[in-house]
């Protein structure tokens, strides 16, 4: 008679607070529970009476990885609500700040969250005595992002400069072309990245699973578009609603959501499956050597679809400055007509689409706010690839099994906090 | 033996604890050189009992954070709050307006009754904390030196005087004279007046001043036609804690 107990109580490596729990005999599963135990934070209800200038500042704290994800929806829903149109040259400042966070957090969690796993160790300290020089690279590389955020924001951990209508401050256009070099270097440092994946193995697990992301026609999207899904097509953000579908689980988690089936999928898995098509060519071409094609079906795969976006923001970020550096910058209008009303805004964040709904009264003072979290999106996608993955190995020792469950919610790069709404969980 | 440092979070965005990551190359080999980091969740497994130095990240809101404070208070010979939201109270003070029930009604809707939530608290609130890293985030350069500090056995050397002094010396044009509200008058420096500087104004994230001159700011209120209620709308979203209790 076999028995199986796991029990991980607050997964490391990981933004948040979660649990995994598992018990089987005979190799029958009697509990398999992906459980996450954050503190509420009702932003929500913080949000509520603030002046519309506060509101992305407030949002911005939500989580101190994709703070300039939650900034940014943030002042698109407010756009949205007033009826601004920001300019083009906020739209490119806007792209590129947005691409330092999600080079920041991408490398923070290839490089530091799921490389220790790849390599044997429990933590990136270890590497600095085996893998110097990954470590190196890997510091490098998230403080080049950091500059990046910086130079435009004023700062990478909850942005300054970036407001409703524009930018308070303009980055200096020299300042712009020094960090262009950094960025050439990067590209660089990301095909040794590549280098360093393509050895490693990654646990063969297909599931297929609704895909959902943003989708614009003009470039790879992560700060505009649609909702896109692989089951159900394209949706106007104004549907989010009957597409998130959020509910309670009072026996375990977070608000859970689900569209056509029992759950999908959000994030760089996500986002790569549905518009692979519009990657730059330097992005594709890394696809190709981690033995990325889309669709891909392997949440351990995740890793791999976030390298590959590295390599498109770098990319994408010199295209931008070019263009900056081309046109100059200008001193804009910022002022702000508020008015009654609703707005929607929509982002990817690094780890997958985010929604921010905000209701204002004609003061610009906000009276109502809804915010759907990526991570809360991929909790129940979570859960279902665990009861997939489970009865494949649970003849391996518990250790084993143990580690493999804690590599499937690190491939999620799971970022609890964000789970703005999330339930308290009683153990038996 | 060189001593142990432990990071531990509580109710927060966890952004502190990523700062202190943000690091070159050299400077992690040698902080790792002079300390253990024995405790590290957010990017490591392994997990000791026994450190020297605590830092606390996040708000206490949960009933259940307080024995856990408590335990590492006990265990740690020096507890060091870290961040605006453990030193001060922070963002999440922002729902202590609102009765308990209604904030979770608000969010949760029918489902309220699964959440466990109390009034949002810094870390000080609940036990002596020994020495204080400000701002939402801290800069990396502040946790390093009061790193360096505690090594040495002094005291970390912060700014006491308000943030108006650090915007000066960056050679910010005031932002009264921008025609908006700033806190910087009776705010902690130690920022370089970053938000200033970066076009916009003081939000207070470092909290107020030992001595603030309350009076002063009134006159300057006056001075540009602003009122106190502006200020105060401001101040609330990092400081409702020290405006609450007082």
């Amino acid at each position: 008679m076999k028995q199986v107990n796991v029990n991980v109580h607050q997964v490391s490596r990981v933004e948040g607070h979660g649990n995994i729990v598992l018990n089987a005999k005979d190799g029958k599963i009697e509990e398999l529970r992906w459980e996450v135990t954050e503190s509420p934070r009702l932003f929500e209800a913080m949000f509520r009476g603030r002046y519309y200038e506060d509101v992305p500042h407030i949002a911005s704290r939500i989580c101190g990885i994709c703070c300039i994800a939650h900034t940014t929806a943030s002042i698109q829903a407010t756009e949205a609500a007033f009826g601004i149109q920001p300019s083009e040259q906020t739209l490119l400042l806007r792209r590129l700040l947005y691409n330092a966070e999600i080079l920041e957090s991408h490398i923070l969690h290839i490089l530091f969250l799921a490389a220790p796993d790849f390599l044997g160790v429990g933590s990136v300290f270890p590497l600095v005595e085996t893998h110097k020089d990954v470590v190196v690279m890997a510091l490098r590389l998230k403080k080049l992002a950091y500059n990046l955020a910086e130079l435009i924001a004023g700062r990478k951990t909850h942005p300054i400069s970036c407001i409703v209508g524009g930018f308070a401050k303009l980055p200096d256009l020299g300042e712009l072309k020094a960090i262009r070099g950094r960025l050439e270097n990067a590209l660089v440092d990301l095909d040794t990245t590549v280098e360093l994946f393509r050895t490693l193995s990654i646990p063969d697990f297909n599931r297929e699973t609704e895909y959902i992301a943003l989708k614009d026609p003009k470039e790879y999207a992560f700060i505009s578009g649609e909702i896109a899904s692989t089951d159900a097509g394209i949706a106007p953000l104004s549907n989010y609603l009957e597409v998130t579908n959020e509910f309670c689980v009072p026996h375990s988690t977070a608000k859970y959501t689900k569209n056509k089936r029992d759950s999908y999928m959000v994030g760089a898995l996500a986002r790569f499956n549905i518009n692979h098509e519009q990657l730059l060519p330097r992005a594709k071409r890394a696809a190709k050597e981690l033995g990325l094609s889309a669709p891909c079906h392997n949440p351990f795969m995740i890793t791999a679809a976030q390298i590959v976006e590295s390599v498109h923001v770098v990319q994408d970020s010199l295209n931008i400055i070019d263009q900056i550096l081309a046109r100059g910058l200008a001193e804009e209008d910022n002022t702000v007509k508020v008015r009654a009303g609703r707005g929607i805004g929509a982002v990817e964040a690094p780890r997958g689409i985010l929604f921010h709904d905000y209701t204002y009264d004609d003061n610009g003072v906000l009276t109502k706010a809804n915010c759907i979290i990526p991570t809360n999106q991929n909790h129940n996608n979570i859960q279902k690839d665990m009861e997939g993955l489970v009865p494949l190995i649970l003849s391996q020792p518990e250790d084993e099994i143990r580690h493999t469950l804690e590599m499937l919610v690190r491939a999620y790069d799971p970022c609890i906090s964000c789970s703005a709404h999330s339930l308290k969980v009683t153990f038996k | 033996m060189k001593p142990k440092v432990a990071f531990f979070d509580f109710t927060g965005c966890e952004g502190c604890q990523l700062d202190a990551l943000n690091l070159e190359g050299e400077e992690l080999l040698d902080l790792l050189n002079a300390v253990d980091i024995v405790n590290f969740r957010e990017v490591k497994t392994e997990r000791e009992d026994s450190y020297d130095i605590a830092f606390v990240e996040g708000s206490i809101t949960r009933e259940s954070e307080i024995p856990r404070l408590q335990k590492i208070r006990n265990q740690a010979k020096v507890v060091v709050a870290l961040g605006a939201c453990a030193c001060i109270g922070g963002i999440n003070c922002l729902k202590n307006h609102l009765p308990m029930e209604d904030a979770l009604r608000i969010v949760y809707g029918e489902d309220a009754k699964y959440y466990d939530t109390i009034p949002a608290r810094p870390a000080d609130a609940v036990i002596p904390v020994d020495y204080y890293v400000r701002g939402c985030p801290p800069t990396t350069a502040e946790l390093l030196k009061v790193i360096k500090a505690l090594l040495l056995g002094k005291k970390p050397d912060i700014p006491s005087y308000p943030v108006c002094v650090e915007c000066k010396m960056a050679g910010n044009v005031c932002v009264f004279e921008r025609g908006m509200t700033c806190l910087g008058p009776v705010i902690r420096a130690g920022c370089g007046a970053i938000c200033v500087t970066s076009g916009r104004h003081c939000w207070g994230c470092r909290g107020l001043v030992e001595d603030p001159n309350v009076d002063s700011e009134k006159d300057i209120l006056q001075k540009y036609g602003l009122t106190v209620e502006q200020v105060v709308e401001k101040f609330k979203i990092f400081n409702t804690y020290a405006e609450v209790t007082k």
